[in-house]
């Protein structure tokens, strides 16, 4: 569904984005991270036809997108990052008018079904201007949803809405990509982590790093941590873990629990449970601590940044 | 050609969603309505006293034209320096709209906001007919709003091809204004100075195929020159969008 291979942007002397080549298939959601300034709106601009790349090539739902603008745009929603809209009009209007541009049959109709699937069915006679900012979010993601695409490309999507209205639209999106291909820029790690199949992350106009959260987490870290907590005073406890064979880097921590770690793929926790039990501990929590996005996120920039 | 015909419809209404729209045609309509007024009263008189010329509708389109080198600015400013500085013409430029589409749709709209205006002034020919006798030439009042709408035409779309340049559209309305100002005024000026020079300045000048038209007298060089510059202006406005897109 989309195809990016080799894909770089200058403006002007300034290289935006550099040889980037990834793939999203249909009915994948691909979350597209990296700072300010990394490269993903000018990335996505390029998708949605709105700018030529100066070399490299995007395909886009099986057309071109030098090429072939027009039929990529008639196949691509998008919601840029800053929500454009005409807040001088009326939200109905501004639906139907976007529709008529796309030649949408019964547009009138698509029109409520799209306001009530993003929840603003009551707002369809309101100005957009008198909308709050999460109402507008919606409005903007409203559009990009009207003519059904294949192909829906949102910039910060969630960005100004309420804790309440960020889970209802991160449930459209997840419900939308199912049969549709959706690329989505955020700073939200945890949003990613939440709604995307795959992760691209990008900094300084070039991808770091491309996979599955889980991946991305197992690959960084090479090993499995663990912390366990037990019941009143442990001090011999880290000695005693210490002693089971394939643990290693074994910590005690201020609050009195003990971290460690073991390769991945051997799972030691079922053994550290049966030797705390049998030296007389009363387990309390054995847990194993992942490594968050943030963190995969920050070691990925920031050592590109150090380069 | 539908998209054309989308973007100019919500163009036009978009004019009467503001006051634009009712400034604009103020300031034409009541300059245009006491003119004509005092027109009748000097005739009426004149006749009285001793005979007059029957009055006529160049003075009334003469003087239509001549605001619009300052209202057809005002009218074109913002059709696409606001869609820029706005953002929204991130949307229209990643809908299925060609460059072109977008920019003659905006020029069409303003366009029939002229027409709804020159259908309003239409009321002066009629109560001229009724008020001289035998009535008036029908034929002189077609050419002349035949010049007035290839004017404003071509006016309007110097106007939008600016407004596709600038994001300010105040930028545009100066710059616009001073476009119209040389070509209605100034470079026929030449022509005085330097009479090898006139018939080339004479051509060019926005004015004089007007002036032809609105007594009569239509000219295949004055229609290609109204609908070359409408070409030109079309073609800025779309050359502007594109050269965006590549920055």
């Amino acid at each position: 569904m989309i195809k990016v291979s080799g894909l770089t942007k200058d403006y002007g002397a300034r290289r935006a984005i550099q040889n980037l080549s990834f793939d999203a298939q249909q009915g994948e959601i691909v979350g597209f991270l990296g700072p300010n300034g990394a490269g993903k709106t000018t990335t996505m601009r390029i998708l949605t036809g709105y700018m030529p790349p100066t070399d490299g090539e995007a395909i886009v739902a099986g057309y071109d997108v030098v090429e072939e603008s027009l039929e990529v745009r008639k196949r691509v929603g998008y919601l840029p990052e800053s929500v454009p809209l005409y807040y001088d009009m009326v939200v109905f209007d501004y639906l139907k008018y976007m529709g008529e541009l796309r030649h949408i049959p019964d547009v009138d109709d698509r029109v409520d079904e799209v306001l009530d699937m993003v929840g603003l069915g009551s707002r369809a006679n309101g100005y957009i201007g008198n909308l709050s900012k999460g109402m507008k979010q919606r409005v903007g993601l409203a559009q990009a949803l009207l003519h059904r695409p294949e192909v829906l490309i949102l910039d910060e999507p969630t960005i100004g809405l309420d804790p309440g209205q960020v889970v209802e639209v991160r449930e459209l999106i997840r419900e939308i990509g199912k049969e549709r291909t959706v690329l989505l820029s955020t700073h939200l790690l945890n949003e990613a982590q939440n709604i995307c199949d795959r992760v691209l992350i990008i900094n300084k106009g070039k991808i770091v790093a491309e996979d599955t959260t889980e991946n991305l987490q197992a690959r960084l870290l090479g090993a499995e941590r663990v912390v366990v907590r037990v019941r009143g005073e442990a001090d011999e406890l880290a000695d005693s873990i210490k002693a089971i064979k394939g643990v290693r880097k074994v910590e005690t921590l201020t609050d009195g629990g003990v971290e460690f770690e073991f390769a991945s793929g051997k799972d030691l926790r079922p053994e550290v449970a049966k030797k705390v039990i049998k030296d007389g501990y009363d387990l309390l929590e054995l847990r194993p601590l992942g490594m968050s996005l943030e963190e995969i996120f920050l070691e990925l920039t920031g050592k590109e940044g150090k380069k | 050609m539908k998209n054309i015909w989308t973007i100019a419809k919500r163009e036009y209404d978009n004019y009467f969603n503001g006051p634009l729209a009712y400034v604009v045609m103020l300031a034409i309509l009541l300059p245009l309505g006491v003119y004509f007024s005092l027109i009748l009263y000097f005739n009426s008189q004149q006749a009285y006293f001793g005979g007059a010329p029957a009055p006529d509708l160049s003075p009334i389109n003469g003087l239509f034209a001549f605001l619009m080198i300052f209202l057809s600015p005002a009218l074109t400013m913002r059709l696409l320096s606001d869609e820029a500085r706005m953002g929204t013409l991130e949307l229209l430029l990643t809908a299925p709209v060609r460059d072109s589409e977008l920019v003659i749709g905006k020029w069409l709209g303003a366009m029939l906001f002229i027409l709804t205006l020159l259908l309003i002034t239409l009321v002066y020919p009629l109560v001229l007919n009724n008020l001289v006798s035998p009535g008036i030439d029908w034929l002189v009042v077609i050419a002349s709003y035949l010049g007035l709408i290839l004017l404003c035409g071509a006016m309007l779309a110097l106007g939008v091809g600016v407004s596709a340049i600038f994001t300010n559209q105040f930028a545009a309305f100066f710059v616009t204004l001073g476009i119209l100002f040389f070509l209605y005024f100034m470079i026929g000026l030449p022509a005085q100075l330097l009479p090898q020079s006139g018939e080339v300045m004479n051509y060019l000048s926005i004015q004089n195929h007007f002036d032809q038209m609105n007594l009569g007298t239509v000219t295949l060089g004055g229609v290609v020159y109204y609908l070359s510059l409408i070409a030109l202006g079309l073609f800025s406005g779309t050359t502007a969008i594109e050269i965006r897109r590549w920055r």
